[in-house]
């Protein structure tokens, strides 16, 4: 979903507070909220393509004042409300499993391969960055095939897909604006990807 | 916990192993053990979770991670690493993210303008070297190897392990 969470490129936030010794959990019911979610997805509350959606799914200005375990906070409330309902209903009962899978079939790519990203908005869950859509880049890893978020997320299941590393040229994100001499690495699903002719 | 699905003295079990973690001297260890064992960064390099399990603390690698992917840094490449749709964070060698990794400034900007980012935190670097910039947008985990810093031939593993900052295997820091 183009969600306020899909941040990469965005303008406004001003500097970067880097503070040396704070504190892991600034305030006790941090560390809660943190463990907490821990126990809740391995008992099977959600998956973590769920939880992430979960945030997400947060209205905007809550997203931005909430701060980080608050939107977690938020998530579990969600998930609780709409899965305990009815008595849990485990999605998958090896929590915190690996999301590696073994596929049938061979990846389409290889490293070098020149490829385009999809111009898709869709409205549920996805891990192509907005930035990062219908833009051209360049296979430069090949992972094992995972879990793909995409489905995993709203129950569709896990129809695992291929993973790449693409790497994209800061130019052909960012346009003149860009500071030149970067390249940005980001981990994309096959689907996500079209050959280049 | 109405349910009985935690229980409340579990959860604060846990916050107090957080808090007590060592967090980054796991990966600091790695970065040091590299720096004197060129096969151990070869193999830290290929692929890092069964490197790292030598080290022997595979055992809390966060369970659904697909790989730890280590980034060499050298003269000429910079790499650094951020989430720009959360806050993914190689947990298993650096602990849990610090606050200013999570903040919207960081996951915005680290994509856009990594330079000028850096410079700010105090990392000015030429414009020959190349910057990588890693957007963790998958269950693939990064972590950035430092370069050894200059001067430090006479130290042992463990006084090179107390040189390496977590913000350097992030990557917004050299040493």
């Amino acid at each position: 979903m183009n969600g306020i969470h899909d941040m990469g490129g965005m303008h406004g936030f001003g500097p970067v507070d880097r503070r040396p010794d704070e504190a892991l959990f600034p305030e006790a019911w941090q560390g809660r909220v943190c463990a907490l979610a821990g126990y809740a997805m391995s008992a099977g509350l959600a998956n973590i393509d769920a939880f992430r959606h979960a945030i997400e799914r947060m209205p905007p200005d809550r997203y931005l004042a909430d701060g980080y375990y608050g939107r977690w906070l938020h998530a579990l409330e969600t998930l609780a409300r709409e899965r305990l309902a009815d008595g849990l209903q485990p999605e998958s009962p090896e929590g915190g499993a690996s999301v590696v899978r073994e596929v049938d079939v061979e990846p389409l790519f290889s490293v070098g391969d020149a490829v385009c990203t999809w111009n898709r908005h869709p409205e549920g869950h996805t891990r192509l960055p907005g930035y990062a859509r219908n833009r051209r880049g360049v296979v430069a890893d090949v992972h094992p095939a995972c879990v793909y978020p995409d489905t995993n997320a709203d129950g569709r299941g896990e129809s695992p897909q291929h993973l790449y590393t693409v790497a994209f040229d800061d130019a052909e994100l960012w346009g003149e604006e860009a500071e030149g001499g970067t390249t940005v690495y980001i981990d994309l699903f096959e689907p996500y990807l079209e050959a280049m002719g | 916990m109405e349910k009985g699905l935690v229980e409340s003295a579990a959860v604060d079990a846990l916050v107090e192993r957080y808090e007590q973690d060592v967090g980054p001297l796991r990966g600091a260890q790695a970065v040091a053990r590299a720096w004197t064992d060129p096969g151990f960064r070869a193999r830290l390099l290929e692929d890092g979770m069964p490197a790292v399990r030598e080290l022997g603390f595979g055992d809390r690698m966060d369970g659904h991670v697909a790989r730890l992917v280590v980034k060499e840094n050298t003269d000429t490449v910079h790499n650094v690493v951020v989430c720009t749709l959360c806050s993914c964070y190689p947990w298993a060698v650096l602990g849990l993210p610090p606050a200013w990794y999570k903040s919207p400034a960081y996951r915005s900007r680290a994509v856009r303008e990594p330079r000028r980012l850096l410079a700010e935190l105090g990392l000015d670097l030429p414009h020959e070297v190349e910057v990588r910039v890693w957007d963790s947008s998958a269950e693939v985990r990064y972590m950035v190897l430092p370069q050894r810093p200059p001067e430090s031939d006479d130290l042992d593993q463990d006084e090179l392990a107390a040189l390496v900052t977590r913000d350097s295997m992030i990557g917004v820091e050299r040493l």
